[in-house]
């Protein structure tokens, strides 16, 4: 989980420095700023620890309940503190524009969405978590029991007969 | 990859002309609800083959492409496919098209790039719902995952080689989501650019993991079908993949 929250700030960090470049080359954008200090404050703040709950951005919900799950967010994290959404400004990319949003739980960030994206279809997508394929070069015997499944452009019944995947079936690995 | 590792039951039956392969790890990955669950999700296979093959003359989108009926006279997944086909065509700026004019100058409907990653994420449905169990369903060469246990062993996937089958580019390891890859082996360039109907060459093939099979095979078949643009197209909606170029280079993307 560590590693994904580290990914995702990564990520973060690319996509501030996409909208720094955003706005550093148009001026068209007047809500720019504003969304790309809520998201660049965020960041730190997840850096920062739980006294940054203090400074949530407005729109949170009341100083009754904030000052509530700064005393309970030690013991469970995430779960009891106050979500904040912030939004992104939309970063223009070659093949259009990217807008990020992120909920934020006390110090954690709990969630990131894509609320814009290049062609977008009006979906929310969310960013993936997941591992990057490492390349390799060795044949199947090599690594022999290794995978449990092959992915390849489709099969026909005789060209799956010559495939890696009837192997592993017969196999039963 | 040392740990002795759960046995994993497996079971192959051909349908849709093509192998569906299942692999199944954990508390019910055999016995009478493992064959059930088996039975299920072939039987829905079966089902979608019937509905939408575009082998079989009788089918309802056959019928539907020779415009003997309307799409309102088919069962209401071919319009839900049909919208998917048209988000995918949008997203490619024409690259990808479930209608394609033919080499005869015909256009002809073929939601088949639609089709089997829905298929599948459709049929995997009743196997997840095995307890306890870890499921991996693949539909001759796309997949999708699904590790009960969120910290248990992942599912690992080998990529294979478009330009020698008996090789591996890539190991993915995968918790939970899906697996596609899109190219020109086993049945020769299938996939053409339908904005020209040329066929996509640039690259041997595309492989993109993702959250559900719908997706991501859309977009694995997209970006071969974009060429030297796929890379960057794939980049531009944040997924996560493998590309080999045609000359057998292979490169992350992420």
């Amino acid at each position: 989980m560590k590693r994904i929250v580290l990914w995702v700030l990564s990520t973060l960090s690319t996509l501030v420095v996409l909208f720094g470049y955003h706005t550093s080359t148009s001026s068209t954008m007047a809500t720019a700023t504003g969304s790309e200090t809520a998201i660049t404050g965020s960041v730190q703040a997840s850096g920062a620890g739980t006294t940054s709950s203090g400074s949530a951005p407005p729109g949170d919900t009341g100083s009754a309940s904030s000052s509530s799950s700064s005393g309970s967010s030690s013991s469970s994290s995430g779960s009891s503190g106050s979500t904040t959404t912030v939004t992104g400004a939309a970063a223009q990319t070659r093949y259009g524009p990217v807008q990020v949003q992120l909920e934020v739980s006390g110090s954690t960030i709990t969630n990131v969405s894509v609320l814009q994206y290049p062609n977008s279809d009006g979906r929310d997508i969310q960013i993936n978590q997941y591992a990057l394929p490492q390349l390799i070069q060795q044949t199947l015997d090599q690594q022999d029991g290794s995978v449990s499944m092959i992915s390849g452009a489709t099969y026909t019944s005789t060209g799956y007969s010559q495939s890696l995947q009837s192997a592993l079936d017969q196999a039963g690995l | 990859m040392t740990t002795v590792a759960e046995p994993v039951a497996r079971r192959v039956e051909q349908v849709m002309g093509m192998p569906i392969s299942l692999a199944l790890r954990g508390r019910r990955a055999t016995g009478p609800d493992a064959d059930a669950a088996w039975q299920a999700a072939l039987a829905e296979l079966r089902w979608v083959d019937e509905v939408f093959s575009t082998w079989r003359p009788d089918s309802q989108v056959s019928r539907l492409g020779r415009g003997e009926v309307a799409v309102d006279d088919c069962h209401p997944t071919v319009a839900e496919v049909l919208r998917l086909g048209d988000h995918a065509r949008v997203a490619s700026e024409g690259a990808f098209d479930v209608v394609r004019t033919g080499a005869d100058g015909v256009r002809r409907l073929d939601p088949s790039g639609v089709v089997k990653g829905w298929a599948v994420d459709r049929a995997v449905r009743p196997l997840l719902a095995l307890a306890d169990t870890d499921v991996c369903l693949s539909a001759g060469g796309d997949m999708v995952c699904h590790v009960a246990d969120p910290d248990g062993e992942a599912w690992v996937i080998g990529i294979e080689d478009p330009l020698d089958p008996t090789r591996l580019v890539a190991r993915v390891p995968l918790h939970r989501g899906a697996v596609a890859t899109s190219g020109s082996a086993h049945r020769g360039a299938h996939v053409v650019d339908a904005r020209t109907g040329a066929a996509a060459d640039a690259l041997a093939s595309v492989t993109v993991i993702g959250a559900d099979l719908t997706s991501v095979d859309i977009d694995a078949t997209t970006a071969l079908a974009l060429g030297v643009d796929g890379p960057a197209w794939l980049r531009s909606r944040l997924r996560t993949g493998v590309v080999v170029w045609a000359d057998g280079r292979a490169e992350t993307v992420a």
